[in-house]
């Protein structure tokens, strides 16, 4: 199975202000608020300044927090940036 | 425009005019005790006009005018002239105010702090709001209120109170007869009365208060209160808000800290007395 890297939005393009269970996200750029759950603020937070695939991602967060980087969080991850993707937060590289 | 008045109601200057002297004149009454300057120029207009000049005369209907206008927006009878430009007075703050974010929501204060109430049309907060200001509080507003984006503080909107349907026997009950206006029947809205705020909220409408409680009302139903996490506050109040996207960043900014610092809960009243004893009971613990 395919896995796209992404790039993450520069530096100062997002304002991220977790709101307990839901985290606003503000894009400067579109000017558009988003709101998301978790993993998405984790994912954005993990996703570094380099291009990141869904396997990369799945070990940064396995380091990070108690998750196994087993076989089936890499999907999740996988589907979850291509969704941050569609939002604009996250480009394919 | 043939007729016309200036209106300051918080911090919005209006202009109003009209081709009929009727509508004038009622927002005269109303408005007579608010604070004139002539001066200062308006932030917003509205007009209401006739649609055909022959229109003024036969069978007139009034069209809502104004820096910003909504196509498909009903024509009145001239009975209903005040409730025009009542429309036409919300409609130009709700589409052209940028200074403040704008929350369609009533409010009251009480030592320097305010009560928010966002909610539909029917969930009752304006007439809660109306109530608490023949209270012990000080009315603010009870169709807008205004977050200052640079302070967070909430600023008064304190325009003549639209009571509707049963709320009016409810209210009227309580006032001086000379604070009313008069009873427009049958509107698009219900029945509606106008009521002159006391005059210390009007003197004192230029006062800030920092808000203190966030509430959600909903009438009907068993007296019940439902503590609201911040996310879904925020979803709520962008919803509530009439210039959240237009102001941007400063939107977003001014929202994340209201809700942050605001306690907020949804509250179910089966009738007006629970509902004002909710508000009590809580702003009790928010107070503190």
């Amino acid at each position: 199975m395919p896995d796209p890297a992404y790039r993450a939005a520069p530096p100062g393009a997002l304002r991220v202000e977790p709101l307990g269970e839901l985290t606003a996200i503000f894009d400067r750029r579109s000017m558009q608020t988003h709101l998301v759950v978790s993993p998405m603020p984790e994912i954005l937070a993990a996703m570094g300044a380099d291009d990141c695939d869904a396997a990369t991602l799945a070990t940064r967060l396995a380091e990070r927090f108690d998750i196994d980087g087993d076989d089936a969080v890499q999907p999740i991850l996988a589907e979850r940036l291509d969704e941050l993707a569609a939002m604009g937060l996250v480009a394919r590289a | 425009m043939r007729h016309g008045i200036r209106i300051v109601v918080g911090p919005v200057q209006f202009r109003i005019g009209s081709d009929w002297a009727e509508p004038i004149a009622a927002l005269e009454t109303l408005y007579r005790g608010y604070p004139q300057d002539d001066s200062r120029p308006a932030e917003a207009t509205v007009r209401l006009f006739a649609a055909r000049p022959w229109r003024r005369w036969i069978r007139p209907s009034v069209h809502i005018g104004g820096d910003f206008v909504v196509p498909d927006a009903l024509p009145l009878p001239l009975s209903m002239g005040l409730l025009a430009a009542e429309m036409g007075m919300n409609l130009q703050v709700a589409l052209g105010w940028r200074r403040h974010m704008l929350l369609h929501a009533s409010a009251a204060t009480k030592d320097g702090r305010a009560v928010i109430m966002s909610g539909e049309s029917g969930s009752g907060k304006s007439t809660l709001a109306a109530l608490l200001g023949e209270g012990g509080w000080r009315l603010m507003g009870d169709e807008f209120t205004l977050i200052d984006p640079a302070s967070g503080d909430a600023l008064a909107f304190p325009r003549a109170v639209s009571l509707k349907n049963e709320a009016i026997a409810e209210v009227a009950a309580q006032v001086d007869p000379a604070r009313l206006g008069p009873l427009l029947a049958g509107t698009p809205k219900g029945d509606i009365r106008h009521l002159i705020p006391r005059a210390d909220a009007i003197a004192a409408m230029h006062e800030p208060a920092r808000p203190a409680l966030l509430l959600f009302p909903r009438f009907g139903g068993e007296a019940s209160i439902e503590p609201m996490g911040e996310g879904e506050a925020f979803v709520r109040l962008t919803e509530a808000s009439t210039n959240y996207v237009a102001l941007g960043e400063a939107g977003f900014a001014a929202l994340t800290r209201l809700v942050r610092d605001t306690p907020a809960f949804g509250i179910s009243y089966p009738d007006s007395a629970a509902g004002i004893a909710l508000v009590e009971q809580l702003w009790a613990d928010a107070a503190r």
